[in-house]
């Protein structure tokens, strides 16, 4: 088990390492070096030569690496080129709204889809099952930013119970800021649980295959029990690191989803800044959506030993 | 039975998107551009079946370019990821050694990094423009066809029809292409296929997000980002862009599954 969670998070390592590198690479590639694009155009040369040798800039590239991934290990991840103000504070309050709002909305889409997907395989062809693949495989098709387009067009003008546009913080005034995040909520949590049920139906139609489940029927298992307490925990698994990959890829920022419902959230910070230039903002971004998935991807995979110990068997 | 069906829809679904993809080269009903400002914002009616926008320009026009530039993207885009990524597949797993490792490290790096946060890195360099999005998205998807030529390279490469090959004396290269490929061909397709649908997303997203293909030329994505403002007066606008989006990736999940059952067994869902 040990050896295990040592393997694992190890492994995590050379993954954020090379991210970094990647990271630090694009954002080179933009004409101008991070002192020129500080100082703007009307910069003189003499200062310009002065912030470039502050900054290491006139070092070798590896070594402007070395330095930029110390500063970013400090949580140094610059300033805005926008306001001056530092980064990082930005991106910790862009991403807590995020947060919120991806967390509740996946913890929706899997108790919706995992029980669906149950029922669904243990039907196999029954009209139940076929409702269901075809509800999950629509939903797999609709665009999350234009589902969201049709609930506010129905809820928000249509209807008129609901705001079209804004957002209030949920410290703030919780009645308000239900108001603003229920449409997102429900947008993402109905568009994920498409695919999370189609997972949960296929692996658990596999285990139902198996012979310790007609081992277990024959026993005189009620079928409730053999579903809930023999195929679910062995079929779990795979939609367990699905559930994973969604949560670390919307928590990285959805973008789009913020843009319909205009929140304030990273992932609507991340097109701002690129829209602005803004690429210390723009870099930061990146770095806090990659680390959040290898970050939730790891925590998925510690707690995989849970759902089925043989992967630390070996 | 239930899956011939879906099969057809599926291809039913494609080939109507290929067929106003190849109309709308050469015909709309109205100049997808041209401005009329006399029928700005007006509902769909027998002269504009699906409206016009804030410029007065015909929906159902702008909706069958859009289709031809969509479709126009994800091709290219498809493309240059099976090709590049085939291309560094077939190096890496024929190679081994340094260069299966070095380009196996860069690889992994890039499919690290979550959905369209890649592309969304590089539009942010390059700028908006459609061979832009071709090259972001290409860039962003071809790992993962790194991954699947690799595999596939590296569990028949020992295999007795390749040792036949090199020792009646072909080359390297020769045995590789006329030997080694052929084995990807099945799950390549498997994966171009879902790929099309994750490429006609990914577009639209960005289009949406203002970081796609540039207005005027229209696309879904870019259309429905047109139609936020006006959802309260012109609810019409944010209706079939999307749906012409959610259609499509209807077509390719259900042609992509029953290729898959059919063509790669192993990754069949039940």
């Amino acid at each position: 088990m040990r050896a295990y969670i040592a393997k694992r998070v190890a492994m995590t390592v050379p993954t954020l390492l090379l991210v970094s590198i990647a990271v630090f690479v694009l954002m080179r590639l933009v004409p101008g070096d991070p002192a020129q694009l500080m100082l703007g155009d009307q910069g003189d040369p003499a200062q310009l030569d002065q912030l470039r040798r502050a900054m290491g800039l006139d070092r070798s590239l590896p070594v402007q690496y070395l330095i930029w991934l110390r500063n970013v290990a400090h949580g140094d991840l610059g300033r805005s080129l926008a306001n001056d103000l530092p980064v990082l504070p930005l991106l910790v309050e862009r991403f807590q709204v995020t947060a919120g709002i991806v967390l509740v909305a996946v913890a929706i889409a899997a108790s919706i889809a995992v029980p669906a997907g149950l029922l669904a395989a243990w039907r196999q062809n029954s009209l139940a099952d076929l409702a269901i693949v075809a509800g999950s495989t629509l939903l797999l098709s609709v665009p999350s930013f234009w589902f969201g387009l049709l609930l506010l067009l129905l809820f928000g003008v249509k209807l008129g119970w609901l705001p079209v546009i804004g957002y209030v913080p949920f410290v703030e005034d919780p009645w308000r800021a239900l108001q603003y995040t229920i449409l997102p909520v429900v947008t993402l949590a109905l568009i994920e649980s498409g695919v999370i049920t189609r997972m949960a139906r296929a692996s658990t139609i596999e285990v139902l295959r198996l012979e310790y489940i007609t081992h277990a029927r024959a026993k005189g298992v009620p079928e409730s029990g053999v579903l809930w307490r023999h195929a679910l925990p062995n079929a779990f698994a795979p939609t367990w690191t699905l559930i994973g990959l969604i949560l670390g890829n919307l928590l990285g920022g959805i973008a789009v989803v913020e843009t319909v419902f205009t929140l304030p959230g990273l992932g609507r910070l991340l097109v701002d800044a690129i829209f602005a230039r803004d690429y210390p903002v723009v870099q930061g971004c990146m770095l806090l959506a990659i680390l959040v998935y290898v970050l939730v991807n790891l925590v998925i995979d510690l707690l995989y030993p849970l759902f089925d110990p043989r992967v630390t068997a070996e | 039975m239930r899956l011939r069906g879906n099969a057809l829809l599926g291809g039913m679904l494609m080939a109507l998107l290929a067929a106003v993809a190849l109309l709308a080269t050469v015909w709309t009903p109205v100049a997808p551009l041209m401005p009329n400002l006399r029928a700005r914002l007006h509902p769909p009616s027998p002269a504009f079946l699906l409206g016009t926008d804030e410029f007065g320009r015909d929906v159902l026009s702008r909706i069958m370019a859009g289709t031809a530039t969509s479709t126009l993207v994800a091709l290219l885009t498809v493309a240059f990821a099976v090709t590049a990524g085939a291309a560094l597949g077939l190096l890496a797993g024929y190679a081994r050694g340094w260069t299966d490792r070095a380009l196996m490290a860069v690889n992994d790096a890039l499919l690290a990094f979550p959905g369209i946060l890649l592309a969304l890195g590089l539009m942010a360099v390059i700028g908006p423009n459609k061979y832009g999005i071709v090259l972001a998205l290409g860039l962003a998807y071809a790992p993962s066809v790194v991954r699947v030529v690799r595999a596939t390279v590296m569990s028949v490469r020992e295999r007795e029809f390749v040792e036949a090959s090199r020792s009646m004396g072909n080359s390297e290269v020769y045995t590789v292409l006329r030997h080694v490929l052929p084995n990807c061909i099945a799950p390549l397709t498997v994966l171009a296929t879902s790929m099309f649908g994750w490429v006609v997303l990914a577009e639209s997203a960005l289009s949406f997000l203002g970081l796609g293909v540039p207005p005027p030329a229209p696309t879904w994505g870019n259309m429905l980002s047109a139609a936020r403002p006006y959802m309260e007066t012109a609810p019409w606008l944010s209706i079939a862009p999307g749906a012409c989006i959610a259609l499509t990736l209807l077509g390719v999940n259900l042609l992509g599954d029953a290729l898959r059952d059919r063509l790669d067994p192993r990754m069949a869902a039940a």
